[in-house]
């Protein structure tokens, strides 16, 4: 079965356990949703204030989120070993670490999605006129986000304490995703907006440097 | 036969009395030009000083989280679980070397600048540094297992060492799109600063290297001692 195949069928399963419960996605939105409302009392949630301080905190929440959601990536095959048996299957082993990247990039994405209308009314925000950017910009920010934090899913998941251990790895391999989205956002949420090339390149780089750090560890983070 | 080969090892990284005495000369002479031989900074007086081993101190940082990833990639192409040595020791000497870095700035800062620290794009990326290189640590000491330990390590070393580079820029893009009221340094060095800040290197390098050794040597003893034990509780 070639690399492409096995991942989507990968992929398709990892979906399919999702849309099962849904309970990853409703309690990752909650928890994005709580965020957004607790950070409206750390600073005065004006109009021009939020154009400032809005995408930081947005962005911050979606970090969060993330380090929170893909915990369970790897966890879930623990309780029944099933991470055993998706090794003993004759695909690439890499296919695994990019079906459930894949995965968690659209579990993602999808909560991104549906919070940013909640967030652009909470702090009138308008995001219609400039919606094409800003899902580029999301799309960047979260390729990097769930191809460093599938990986590290994987690695914290070999570890006592993961549920603290995850966001310890992340966060700080993730600031420069955060410092890269929250300005492209701010340039693209400004009157006129603008898009600054210079960030989205550097998402781009990002994305590509750890997907293919991810693609060269891949193999041996999963063996036994 | 694997005790064996382990004790060499452990014996091969211990370190020679001249090269000791070598890094403690190197150290006298660098003390002494960074404190005495060098002129007097015009602008920030003695406190300026603190530059030498300041600067030094962030360079051989940087050198040793580098053995880091060497250390890491080794170890997953070879399974030798000394390249795993190597890369723990050298992220705790990297560690400990940005902690100085992270001590002497501030004490260099509130006298020039008037505060403790300000979110720089040096200061802020030494400081995010060591913060990845600290969970890189933290990581280590959660997973009990040698070989578990060190395949997860390995994976994370590199990806963080691969995030340094992007990190500064990140950082520095977006510092120098804000504007920033204190930088410190800039103009020509004299000439003799320039070769104190070598030979302060040339020093950290030294004492990098030692200490990088000497916590090998621990590792490899460690697993020497655990060898033992395991096979102690075989012949029980």
């Amino acid at each position: 079965m070639t690399l492409v195949r096995a991942t989507g069928v990968i992929l398709s399963k990892e979906l399919r356990t999702e849309f099962r419960s849904r309970e990853l996605l409703v309690t990752t939105a909650v928890f994005v949703l709580i965020v957004v409302v607790l950070f409206s009392f750390t600073f005065n949630p004006t109009s021009s204030e939020s154009r400032r301080f809005g995408p930081g905190l947005l962005w911050l929440a979606f970090l969060f989120a993330g380090s929170l959601m893909l915990q369970s990536s790897f966890l879930r095959e623990q309780t029944n070993d099933t991470l055993a048996a998706l090794r003993l299957a004759p695909i690439d082993p890499f296919s695994i670490l990019a079906g459930k990247m894949a995965a968690n990039f659209l579990f993602l994405l999808l909560v991104e999605v549906i919070l940013l209308p909640v967030f652009a009314v909470l702090y009138n925000v308008a995001i219609l006129p400039v919606l094409t950017p800003l899902l580029l910009v999301l799309t960047l920010g979260t390729i990097g986000l769930a191809a460093t934090g599938t990986v590290f899913s994987a690695v914290a998941a070999q570890a006592r304490l993961r549920e603290l251990l995850l966001p310890l790895l992340l966060l700080p391999v993730l600031a420069p995703v955060l410092i890269a989205s929250t300005e492209a956002t701010i340039g693209i949420l400004r009157d006129p907006p603008e898009l600054s090339l210079v960030w989205l390149t550097f998402l781009a780089c990002f994305d590509v440097v750890f997907l293919t750090a991810a693609w060269m560890v891949g193999e041996y983070l999963l063996e036994e | 036969m694997a005790t064996e080969a382990q004790s060499q090892t452990a014996s091969s990284a211990a370190i020679s009395a001249p090269s000791i005495v070598l890094v403690f000369l190197l150290l006298a002479a660098a003390s002494y030009g960074a404190l005495i031989w060098a002129p007097t900074e015009n602008t920030m007086g003695l406190v300026q000083r603190i530059f030498y081993f300041h600067v030094s101190s962030a360079w051989s940082g940087f050198v040793s989280f580098i053995l880091v990833f060497i250390g890491s990639v080794a170890y997953l192409r070879t399974r030798a679980l000394k390249w795993d040595w190597l890369s723990v020791a050298s992220a705790e000497v990297g560690v400990a070397f940005f902690t100085i870095v992270l001590v002497t700035g501030p004490i260099w800062a509130k006298p020039v600048w008037g505060i403790w620290w300000t979110w720089d794009a040096r200061l802020t990326s030494s400081f995010l540094l060591w913060v990845l290189f600290v969970s890189y640590l933290v990581l280590r000491t959660l997973v009990e297992e040698p070989e578990r330990r060190a395949l997860v390590s390995a994976v994370f070393g590199i990806f963080a060492t691969l995030d340094i580079p992007l990190v500064y820029f990140s950082i520095w893009w977006f510092r120098t799109q804000h504007p920033q009221p204190v930088i410190g340094d800039g103009g020509k060095l004299d000439s003799r600063m320039g070769w104190v800040l070598l030979l302060c290197w040339a020093a950290t390098l030294g004492v990098m290297t030692v200490l990088i050794r000497l916590r090998y040597r621990l590792e490899a003893l460690r697993a020497e001692l655990d060898s033992y034990r395991m096979e102690a509780s075989r012949d029980a």
